[in-house]
């Protein structure tokens, strides 16, 4: 269990202010200029060494993703860092926390990430929906300017910085990088086609990285505690550090907790979120990373280690750590349709397999909640989720087929009952 | 360079080259339904994806593409079939079957694609969608429906023509394509959203129903609607013109047309003069006639006259070999009073530099600043405005107006409003002067419109005069451009239809209607101004043409010709570029074709014509003009003195054309035309019957 002493965000619950004297008690703007003094190369080394994956969902090495941004740029062309705060995958709630009770740690992150990737600007996108969180961030990027940490020569470093809000209007796929990108840029939120990757094209056609909050928040942390203290927590060398996990559904006290890379799931569950509902044994399936990642069965998840490397051994994937805990009382068939729904709703309508094929998706998940179609239908939809997965410009297409698979892999005896028993009912 | 392989063909590339165009070299068909040459890229029908490696493990669209080196890619592996089979699949569950009532069956992407790469059933039990309608004005269609979302629409209209009225709006499976507000997609362009939609969500309106591709013979012919002379594809039914579709010309009309060219086609089944007529000297009507009669009466007029005495006028959608005949013919009856400028202009004729567009129309894009004189080119040749807006989107070319304002669809600075401005230009107390003097590649582009004007001759040596000050013809480059109205303009000024001096022009063979100077008045299709009003009542007026229009309407006798769909004939476009009508389909009843109908009636007045075939007359009109011979061939003309120096007046310029639908006798005949008049001129749209 992660010590208190190596947590990053001690302010998670609220229980202190969230603004700048309550931020810089919890250790905030420490030094920050003399951060800076080190240079962009010694700043990315760290968190190289720190082996700070993206907490976005990808978990692609942060400092590799910095290093693509160039050195200087050769066409005068200005560089930016983006974050994203479009949190809106089901299950999911860890930036949000961050966003109102830590927005410090974010915009002190932002500083130093956009001093490492030679960017003078940061836009912070943040998910409509979030208006309280919107107003505190607001409010502490007000704070910094004041302060002088952010603007012309933030902290005293020379370094001239600024930090843009932006709200969304609400639409999950403007939480995938690229549409996100186009939402901010004004235009429709679809996801654009990569490459052009935005390191090299993103935002206004300028190099462009764009990053999680909660990767951004611990950058800080990690600069200024070392990545090798960082390094040193979690499972192994590929999956280090802390993470938030969001525990919800049938367990006793859901929560928000930081803890170690690579925690059992039992462990987690049971320490932190005081237990699935009836005991372990009540279990029936965890969704481990939010709605996009596949469903774990009760026999995967007595084993599985929640990191990268961990979850994806069990089947599975860590996502964005939302841990959905689903006890024997659930109608699994109708909870993954629930997310087919999601999926279809959310999706933008630019590509045709996604466009088309998560509301054809859906319609069959519809009957087959209540067993209106055959078996031979349910490796029909195993087919049409594998036409969609693949062949779209974003994600969003894997991530709508990902759910309704591992149902069917997990789950295809409860389906074929369902079936049988809806024809006995109809005989 | 990058070199990569396809399908285990080594190929090499330009760079920046997308694997769909590398495979199109090598002749490996790619399906797609979004991609198109011409357009912006969204990758998002999916339809192209192929296996590429080094890659990740699932296949790549490849339209979006970019070839590098040592790329290994496969079109057609299992991954990549059964890749098209789902995206296909998913592209059907949602389209209608409605393919026997679709007027794209028969020339649709999708029935192609889905026979080559589909399933042979649906698996698809489940409701189908249905979208509701747009009305996009009198000339585009749609069954939104069938519509795949590929979004080349939206695209043309935002980067084509510049009028970004279509969206793709709200998301998911409930995504549609229409304009944001309820409106008719107001471009010239419009008729070209048929042609690239890939389904029949958009089909032509005035064609609805009416015939199905498979019928139709199909020539590639010439336009004459207006001076650019678009290359375009007749398809003709039995002795009806169906519809008509754009060629493609790289240097012309790239693989566009506009909506006269192509929906004015209706005004060819009306108003039609499909016998000669003879006006009845004690009723004062016309009355039908046979040939002879005709040619009876009209030599019984003519052989009394002197030579002086009779005027001929050739109109706006003449063929060169009519003219050339008509010139022999009246040469032989001892006439010189011709004319064929039937808008009144003033210019100096005598140098070819002054009046054709010298760079020709793909040069614009080599254009780094455009001074347009006297012309709104929306309406005047809207395939040479979309070839400017080209050159704004790709190299933000600066462009700049004298005359009056209009929306042209790209951005531009008004440098003035009449031919004041272009002196103040040359004074360099002008903004656009320093822009145009540090341009490598200057454009002026001169409208037809300025020399519709008494100092005409003026404007056109001021406009000499600025292309000098500016160095718009240098070295390899001659940016001085003037750009036609007419179809038969250039030609006509080519073979030289105009009175040589000492004789009529337009204006004297007119005033001698009345005073009694031209006793007979030959009309070669003119029905450009009001005839009636124009010449005086005792002229015998012959008038040749093929509609009933202001010219007919005045004649004493009238011989019924061929429109340019019905005869094989040269046109010489705004640039000089000699292009080869063919015909269609055979002119309506005793109609003939025009240079056949001189060629008879120089027999009747004993004065016959050297030539008995069309071959023969245009071996006639090499012998005299070489380079009408050159058939496609364009070039500047060489630059020498020409207009006359003068005063110019400082009232503004006006463009000419004050309705882009109404410009000739075949758009005044159109419905479609009126209906389009009515839309997008006066602004009111049909409303639906409640």
């Amino acid at each position: 269990m992660l010590e208190d002493k190596d947590r990053i965000f001690t302010n998670l619950y609220g229980w202190e202010s969230y603004d700048l004297p309550a931020a810089r008690a919890r250790g905030d703007w420490d030094g920050t200029a003399a951060i800076l003094a080190r240079g962009r190369d010694a700043i990315i080394e760290e968190v190289k060494a720190s082996g700070l994956r993206g907490r976005g969902g990808a978990g692609f090495p942060t400092g590799m993703k910095w290093s693509f941004m160039p050195k200087e740029s050769k066409d005068g062309r200005p560089s930016y860092l983006v974050i994203n705060a479009d949190e809106s995958e089901p299950g999911t709630c860890k930036d949000r926390d961050i966003l109102r009770f830590e927005p410090h740690k974010l915009i002190e992150g932002a500083l130093i990430a956009g001093f490492a990737m030679g960017a003078h600007a940061a836009y912070i996108y943040i998910r409509g929906e979030f208006y309280n969180e919107a107003s505190n961030v607001v409010k502490a990027i007000r704070q910094a300017y004041e302060a002088g940490l952010l603007g012309k020569n933030a902290c005293g470093s020379g370094w001239d910085f600024d930090i843009v809000l932006h709200r969304g209007a609400g639409a999950y796929i403007c939480g995938e990088e690229t549409a996100l990108l186009n939402s901010l840029e004004g235009k429709k939120g679809e996801p654009r086609n990569k490459p052009p990757f935005p390191a090299a094209a993103g935002l206004y056609s300028c190099p462009t990285t764009i990053n999680n909050v909660e990767t951004i928040a611990s950058v800080p942390t990690i600069v200024r505690r070392g990545g090798a203290w960082f390094a040193g927590i979690g499972r192994n060398d590929k999956n280090t550090g802390t993470k938030l996990f969001c525990i919800s559904g049938h367990v006793s006290q859901p929560c928000n907790v930081e803890e170690a890379m690579g925690i059992p799931l039992r462990e987690l569950i049971e320490k932190h979120a005081g237990g699935v509902r009836g005991g372990w044994d009540n279990l029936l399936a965890v969704i481990p990373g939010g709605s996009s990642t596949p469903v774990l069965p009760k026999a995967a998840c007595e084993t599985a280690l929640m990191d990268f490397d961990g979850l994806r051994e069990a089947g599975s994937s860590l996502g964005t750590a939302a841990v959905i805990v689903m006890d024997k009382s659930t109608d699994i068939i109708y909870a993954i349709a629930r997310l087919s729904f999601f999926y279809m709703h959310e999706s933008c309508g630019q590509c045709t397999p996604c466009r088309e094929g998560t509301g054809w998706v859906w319609r069959i998940m519809q009957r087959m909640v209540k067993g209106n179609a055959t078996v031979e239908e349910i490796d029909m939809l195993y087919e049409i989720t594998k036409e969609i997965e693949g062949h779209t410009i974003c994600a969003h297409g894997d991530a709508s087929a990902w759910p309704v698979q591992a149902l069917i892999r997990h789950f295809r005896p409860e389906m074929e009952k369902r079936i049988l028993d809806y024809r006995k009912q109809a005989a | 360079m990058p070199k990569l392989k396809i399908n285990d063909v080594e190929i090499e590339v330009a760079p920046g080259t997308s694997i769909l165009q590398a495979a199109e070299m090598l002749g490996v068909e790619i399906p797609r339904f979004c991609y198109h040459d011409r357009l912006s890229v969204p990758a998002n029908c999916r339809m192209c994806l192929v296996e590429v490696s080094p890659g990740p493990p699932k296949p790549q669209a490849s339209c979006a593409l970019a070839c590098a080196d040592g790329m290994s890619v496969k079109t057609d592996s299992d991954m990549v079939k059964k890749a098209r089979k789902g995206v296909m699949e998913m592209m059907l569950i949602n389209h209608p079957l409605d393919c026997p009532i679709c007027d794209q069956g028969g020339e649709c992407d999708l029935q192609d694609q889905a026979v080559a790469y589909g399933f042979d059933r649906s698996r698809y039990y489940e409701s189908k969608r249905a979208v509701v309608d747009k009305d996009l004005g009198p000339l585009v269609k749609t069954v939104m429906t069938r519509c795949i979302q590929c979004t080349r629409c939206v695209r043309f209209a935002d980067e084509i023509a510049g009028t970004p009225d279509l969206g793709l709006y709200n998301r998911g499976e409930d995504v549609e394509i229409g304009p944001f507000v309820e409106k008719a997609c107001a471009t010239e362009l419009s008729g070209n959203l048929v042609d690239i939609c890939p389904v029949g969500a958009l089909t032509s309106k005035p064609y609805a129903f009416s015939a199905r591709p498979w019928e139709l013979r199909k020539t590639e012919t010439i336009d004459v609607m207006d001076a650019v002379g678009s290359n375009i594809r007749v398809d003709s039914r039995g002795t009806e013109v169906m519809r008509v579709l754009p060629r493609l010309h790289e240097g012309i009309n790239e693989e566009w047309i506009n909506d006269r060219t192509r929906y004015a086609i209706d005004g060819l089944k009306k108003a039609r003069l499909d016998r000669p007529w003879i006006r009845d000297e004690k009723s004062g009507k016309l009355r039908e006639a046979a040939w002879e009669e005709a040619f009876a009466l009209i030599a019984a007029r003519l052989r009394p006259l002197a030579g002086p005495e009779i005027g001929a006028i050739a109109g706006e959608l003449c063929d060169l070999e009519s003219m050339v005949a008509l010139k022999d013919l009246m040469e032989a009856l001892g006439s010189r009073n011709l004319d064929c400028r039937t808008d009144g202009a003033h210019f100096d004729p005598s140098a070819r530099a002054g009046y054709i567009f010298n760079s020709g129309i793909s040069a614009i894009e080599q254009a780094d600043a455009i001074l347009l004189i006297g012309t709104n080119p929306r309406v005047e040749a809207t395939m040479v405005n979309a070839r400017i807006r080209k050159a704004w989107l790709n190299n933000r070319v600066s462009i700049g107006l004298i005359g009056e304002a209009a929306d042209l669809g790209y951005p531009y600075t008004r440098v003035g409003a009449g031919p004041r401005e272009m002196e103040s230009l040359l004074r360099g107390n002008n903004a656009f002067a320093d822009r145009l003097a540090r341009a490598q590649r200057p454009m002026i582009i001169l409208g037809a419109g300025a020399f519709l004007r008494p100092d005409g001759s003026a404007v056109q040596a001021l406009a000499r005069q600025v292309a000098e000050h500016f160095g718009v013809v240098r070295e390899g480059w001659n940016g001085f451009n003037v750009l036609q109205l007419a179809a038969s303009r250039v030609g006509a000024l080519d073979i030289g239809f105009l009175p040589p001096s000492g004789a009529m022009d337009i204006h004297a063979m007119l005033d001698g209607t009345r005073t009694g100077r031209i006793k007979a008045l030959y009309l070669l299709g003119v029905d450009e101004f009001d005839v009636r009003a124009a010449t005086g009542w005792q002229t015998f007026v012959i008038y040749q043409g093929h509609h009933g229009d202001a010219g007919a309407a005045r004649a004493d006798v009238i011989l019924p010709g061929a429109a340019y769909t019905e005869k094989d004939g040269l046109y010489v476009n705004t640039e000089g570029r000699v292009q080869a009508a063919r015909r269609a389909i055979f002119p309506p009843g005793e109609a003939r074709e025009d240079w056949a109908i001189l060629r008879a009636l120089s027999a009747h007045l004993r004065c016959e014509l050297p030539y008995e075939s069309l071959n023969a007359l245009r071996t006639r009109i090499v012998v005299e003009w070489p380079h009408l011979g050159d058939i496609d061939a364009q070039g500047p003309a060489p630059w020498t003195v020409f207009g006359r120096q003068g005063s110019v007046s400082e009232s503004p310029f006006l463009s000419p054309v004050r309705n882009f639908y109404m410009t000739n006798a075949i758009c005044r005949a159109s419905d479609t035309m009126a209906e389009c008049t009515r839309a997008f001129v006066e602004g009111r749209l049909s409303q639906a019957a409640e």
